[in-house]
């Protein structure tokens, strides 16, 4: 935890930290980071697929980086100019490798860590069925006879009770 | 010398823990009762002596003895005082310290606790936590000696570091081993079940409380890390899957079937191997998630040639337990019996399932924790497992086990009725749907609004539970209410807290993950930016002093629909030994939804890019862990366990007292 806070930190930039008094600027509504609030809902869904390459563990979404904030840009111009998912994730690996994506591509090196899971799934779904078959009680209900009571009743008072 | 004080202690404490280690576990082996009567009294004193040696440490970190290595690298004068005691588990020495302090203080409760269960037993238990704490205790003396000199002194420390320099510090690490070497005890009560042969119902209840408590604290160390990490990293995410806290994730997956399945071998004899297993695999992934995060394998495959020895220590060290333990294991599970028989529709095989489904979850998030290291080892190319791969692995595992939560406390044991249960559960299950319903109607998405049938449905189911057992009370509604809290034994009352958390935190999760809203702006003094019914207006912003730190407070005014709501000070602070910016973000907490204000970077002259979040019902995700934390409390303080401890005395007594063996 302590790893991804670190990264975290990374982004806070140190200039300007201690800025002097501020001037009063001209108030009024913010002036929001980005220009159209519907293209940017795509841009973040996007950012949030692919890691911040110069941060410990972060998404480019999550940071500010420098390169993070260079990549969002670009996710925001290929958006706006009509591309596809599809084709700005494959340009980011293009450039960076499989590596900037944190969903990993299915292909035989990842076989294993996609299809792991249903395997184990359909591994455990079939012990189950072996466990819960073997383990039903066995024939119907056992009818003792007055006999077997009486042996049993004569045990039992014989035996101390064990925890 | 307050250095060498601690050091000695340590190299006693290693000779006591050997003790501890070999003449109980001979002792039980050959029938000695002198030889097992060691174990309480040098469990005893290794604790007495770990204490010193944390004790020692501790003082060498408030009096700034830079003398010694580790309080030079992970302290400063400036550091104000509270700070400087968490800093010694601030560094890797420390923080091993820590543990070894934490198993000692386990294996004390053990010996206090357990007086009335058979001696030999006991003397497995102790034995089993004393060779584990040789191997720590060397550990520390061998490869991470926190009492290292530093000569000539240094004149000023290094400093913590700074994103630990807050009261999370404090608690967190405290809770997190609490649990993590908890699961210690489990394993040991496991492998000593194993040693003696005696794998039955007694086993189970005797290591039920104690595994309990230890799964209380994982789950308070995890939700305490989770909601620091949420209020320090300024960006206002709570669990990011990252393997540092996947490693803290693991053992509480398995802890959680591992409790589970505990229940099952109490109540019904069965799934004796299975439970077994589990207390090793606790305990395994406790080590394998400690070793993993401080060895330093998670930032890089090779961070372990850095510092060899370490990590040939652990690794040498976690193929010793896990495998010896495994071969005990082998050898010993075939003999064990079966238990109870049960139908296909049974409480019993709803745990199983459950069990299976956390088994497959656990071994999942481990692929892909390990999964780049191992591909990278190899050479097969970096990727990176993120959330994405986790929610599409994780969700639809938990989905169907939190389903089958609603329903196995209304299922019989043994064999269980489907029209029956479906009867019983078909309001709470029309509660699900219709929240799901309203949930869809708001505009949420499927995923979404099956989280919330799923919250919905484990609150409804819970008080299905208790409106079962409540209705054959006599009395007026009031009367019956009253007399609520003895209807159930402590253990039932626990088991329905615990799993109602589960609902609160999924509807957190839910919630806070469909309906955030967050905006990027540029803000100046003056400039106000609006977000659903809320506004921010940013007022000002101005320097000052803190104990180690220039720090810059900007005001914030909320309000909502014109109504002032909050005050919030966003905060950028600058440490002066380690010259390193952080951000503090401001938080207006409430049951319904978190304003949360954090300052990016300056913009400008006198303008600062600001990031503006609102997280509804964001902190019902931690609340729930709250509630089932102290549903563990509540079940772990059941009074069958002080009961089953007498009997165990009793029945002790008797049999000495017929002069047969136990």
């Amino acid at each position: 935890m302590i790893g991804a806070i670190r990264s975290r930190l990374v982004r806070a930039a140190a200039a300007g930290l201690l800025a002097a008094a501020m001037p009063c600027a001209m108030a009024g509504e913010a002036a929001p980071l980005a220009a159209d609030p519907g293209l940017e809902a795509r841009v973040m869904r996007l950012s949030a697929e692919l890691r911040c390459l110069v941060c410990q563990n972060q998404t480019i979404a999550d940071s500010h980086a420098p390169l993070a904030v260079d990549l969002k840009n670009q996710i925001r111009e290929q958006v706006g100019a009509g591309r596809s998912d599809a084709d700005i994730l494959q340009y980011m690996v293009d450039r960076y490798g499989d590596f900037v994506l944190y969903r990993p591509p299915v292909k035989a090196s990842t076989a294993m860590l996609w299809y792991g899971p249903f395997a184990l799934l359909a591994l455990g779904a079939a012990a189950t069925a072996v466990v819960v078959r073997r383990r039903r009680p066995r024939g119907v209900a056992q009818v003792f006879t007055d006999a077997q009571r009486q042996r049993a009743a004569a045990l039992l008072a014989d035996t101390e009770p064990r925890t | 010398m307050i250095g060498e004080i601690g050091h000695f202690c340590l190299i006693v404490a290693l000779l006591l823990a050997l003790t501890q280690g070999l003449l109980p576990l001979a002792g039980a082996a050959r029938g000695e009762p002198a030889w097992m009567a060691v174990a309480p009294a040098a469990a005893q004193a290794q604790f007495l002596f770990v204490a010193i040696a944390f004790g020692a440490l501790t003082m060498a970190f408030v009096d700034n003895d830079f003398t010694l290595l580790v309080v030079a690298q992970h302290s400063n004068t400036a550091l104000p005082l509270p700070y400087r005691v968490a800093a010694v588990w601030g560094g890797h020495e420390g923080s091993m310290l820590l543990w070894v302090l934490m198993l000692a203080l386990w294996s004390v409760a053990v010996s206090v606790f357990s007086r009335r269960l058979p001696a030999e037993f006991v003397a497995r238990v102790l034995g089993v936590l004393g060779l584990l704490g040789t191997g720590f205790l060397g550990f520390l003396l061998f490869t991470s000696n926190p009492f290292a000199r530093l000569l000539p002194a240094a004149v000023e420390g290094r400093d913590l570091n700074p994103l630990l320099q807050d009261p999370g510090m404090v608690f967190h690490p405290p809770m997190l081993y609490m649990g993590y070497v908890g699961f210690s005890v489990a394993f040991a009560f496991a492998v000593a079940a194993l040693l003696s042969g005696r794998l039955d119902a007694s086993w189970a209840r005797w290591s039920r409380p104690w595994t309990t408590i230890a799964w209380m604290f994982l789950t308070l160390g995890i939700a305490l890390g989770s909601g620091w990490a949420y209020y320090e990293l300024g960006w206002g995410g709570w669990w990011f899957w990252d393997p540092v806290e996947n490693a803290s994730f693991l053992p509480w997956l398995v802890g959680t079937a591992l409790i589970h399945s505990l229940a099952v071998t109490e109540k019904r004899g069965a799934f004796r191997s299975w439970t077994v297993l589990l207390a090793i695999f606790a305990f395994s992934f406790s080590l394998l998630g400690t070793f993993l995060v401080r060895s330093g394998v998670l930032t890089s495959v090779h961070a372990f040639a850095t510092d060899p020895k370490r990590g040939v220590y652990i690794l040498v060290f976690l193929a010793a337990v896990i495998g010896s333990s495994l071969l005990l294991f082998a050898w010993r599970a075939p003999k064990v019996g079966l238990g109870g028989a049960f139908e296909a529709v049974s409480r019993e095989s709803m745990l199983l399932v459950n069990n299976v489904l956390l088994a497959v979850a656990a071994a999942s998030v481990l692929l892909g924790t390990l999964y780049p290291l191992l591909l990278d080892a190899l050479g097969l190319g970096k990727i990176s497992v993120g959330p994405p791969y986790f929610d599409a692995v994780f969700v639809p595992l938990m989905a169907p086990a939190v389903f089958l939560m609603g329903i196995g406390p209304l299922a019989r044991w043994r064999e269980a009725k489907l029209p029956d249960l479906a009867r019983r559960l078909r309001w709470a299950l029309a509660a699900g749907v219709l929240a799901a319903g309203v949930s869809m109607a708001a505009g949420s998405s499927v995923a979404s609004a099956l989280g919330v049938l799923l919250a919905a449905w484990i609150g409804a189911t819970t008080l299905v539970a208790v409106r079962e057992r409540a209705r054959h009370l006599a009395g007026s509604w009031c009367e019956r209410l009253a007399r609520l809290p003895g209807l159930l034994p402590r253990g039932e009352w626990g088991m329905l807290l615990a799993h109602l958390g589960v609902g609160v935190f999924i509807f957190g999760v839910t919630m806070v993950k469909t309906w955030e809203v967050e905006r990027d702006v540029r803000m100046a003094a003056g400039d106000t930016a609006t977000l659903g019914r809320y506004t921010f207006e940013f007022q000002e912003a101005g320097e000052y002093a803190g104990p180690n730190f220039r720090g810059l407070r900007a005001t914030v005014q909320v309000s909502r629909d014109g109504a002032p709501v909050a005050t919030l000070h966003p905060e950028k602070r600058l440490y002066q030994s380690q010259g390193m910016p952080m951000t503090e973000a401001a938080i207006d907490a409430g049951w319904t939804r978190d304003l949360y204000v954090s300052l990016a970077e300056a913009v400008g002259e006198g303008a600062w890019a600001v990031r503006l979040q609102v997280k509804p019902f964001v902190q019902w995700i931690w609340g729930g862990a709250l509630l089932m934390a102290l549903g563990g409390l509540l079940a772990a303080t059941d009074r069958r366990y002080r009961l089953a401890r007498r009997d165990a005395r009793t029945a002790a007594s008797k049999a000495v007292a017929e002069g047969s063996p136990a």
